[in-house]
């Protein structure tokens, strides 16, 4: 996808250099949501302003939106037949190793710090604990509490690193 | 009211997916079991369809399960819901803090959030993988076929990554494995 977008708004029609898209990219791994959504944003604001952006990203989001709703008009009766549910029943297999080992790969990909690592090992523990108890308690609380430990630690306590 | 519901949560979905498609996935799913809306077994039965459909994983989950629970509207709803955060985030950076992101607190905020992101990926990831193979916390008779899907899974993808020194498309792992599903017919 990020690739696509290179050529096209680049490449083709010279929209942005592509030291500028790499610039969003970086913007984009940081900031929530999909990166194909906030790549559309940015080049749109960036060409054609906020209603640029508006129209951008509209067109990225479409194509999913019209596909997946044709898609769960049928689903449902779908799945329901014998050798459907059977192709799903191997799919959600699939399905379960990708987001094992994405989050594997990410892990691995991540830098190793005694944050980094005590963090990933303890949030898997908290939830398996949790899930043992049938205790909720929403994830999204764990983000925000990863994120104002990651604010004190290496915001406020870490030493400040000399500028470049 | 449905799509009042559905627009907060998947704005919030939106909000917290720091870290790319599967980041959502745990939200999504503690949001779903939540509110009833749809089983742990046609959630992953929907992220199947999302992966293997063009566009950004999060913007399928969010037109599934908005149609599920709302029909048209509620498809549009919760998909404005996931994108509207970013939209308004990357305006925002567009048009005024563009030296935000390199920000020593914002970095350290999303250095802090990282790890607890990979752990809740991987901890749903294997929670998802032990109710597929039904061990937890279904008590049903365990899966062997589905271990045995995995395994090859595995294997495979190990295999493709030594010979073409790149990782297996996502699109061949879930084609082969819906091959491998038809011994399920068995």
């Amino acid at each position: 996808m990020i690739s696509l977008i290179k050529e096209k708004v680049a490449d083709k029609k010279g929209w942005m250099t592509e030291e500028e898209i790499n610039d969003i990219i970086v913007i984009a791994e940081s900031t929530p949501g999909p990166i194909a959504i906030n790549l559309a944003t940015y080049c749109g604001y960036k060409i054609k302003g906020v209603f640029g952006s508006v129209l951008a990203t509209l067109g990225v989001v479409l194509p999913s939106l019209i596909i997946i709703f044709s898609i769960s008009l049928f689903f449902d009766k779908f799945i329901q037949n014998k050798v459907v549910a059977a192709i799903f029943m191997g799919i959600k297999c699939a399905v379960v190793y990708l987001i094992t080992t994405a989050g594997i790969r990410m892990f691995r990909k991540m830098k190793k710090t005694w944050y980094s690592v005590t963090a990933t090992i303890l949030i898997i523990l908290i939830m398996a604990v949790l899930s043992i108890f049938s205790k909720s308690f929403s994830t999204i609380y764990f983000i925000l509490i990863g994120g104002f430990l990651g604010l004190i630690i290496f915001g406020f306590l870490a030493k400040k690193e000399p500028k470049k | 009211m449905i799509y009042l519901v559905l627009f907060w949560e998947f704005f919030k979905i939106g909000l917290f997916s720091f870290g790319g498609g599967y980041a959502m996935i745990p939200i999504i799913k503690e949001v779903c079991i939540n509110h009833n809306w749809i089983s742990e077994d046609m959630l992953l039965n929907y992220i199947g369809i999302s992966e293997s459909t063009p566009g950004p994983i999060a913007i399928n989950m969010a037109t599934f399960v908005g149609s599920s629970q709302g029909g048209i509207l509620g498809a549009i709803i919760a998909t404005l819901g996931v994108v509207l955060p970013s939209f308004i985030i990357i305006l925002i950076i567009a048009i005024a803090l563009k030296n935000f992101i390199k920000n020593r607190y914002v970095q350290a905020t999303l250095k802090g959030m990282r790890p607890v992101v990979v752990g809740l990926i991987i901890f749903t990831g294997l929670s998802l993988l032990l109710s597929v193979i039904k061990v937890y916390p279904v008590k049903e008779e365990i899966s062997y076929l589905s271990i045995i899907i995995i395994a090859i899974l595995f294997v495979l993808s190990f295999i493709y990554k030594k010979i073409r020194k790149k990782n297996i498309p996502t699109i061949l792992i879930i084609l082969l494995s819906g091959c491998l599903g038809l011994l399920f017919l068995i």
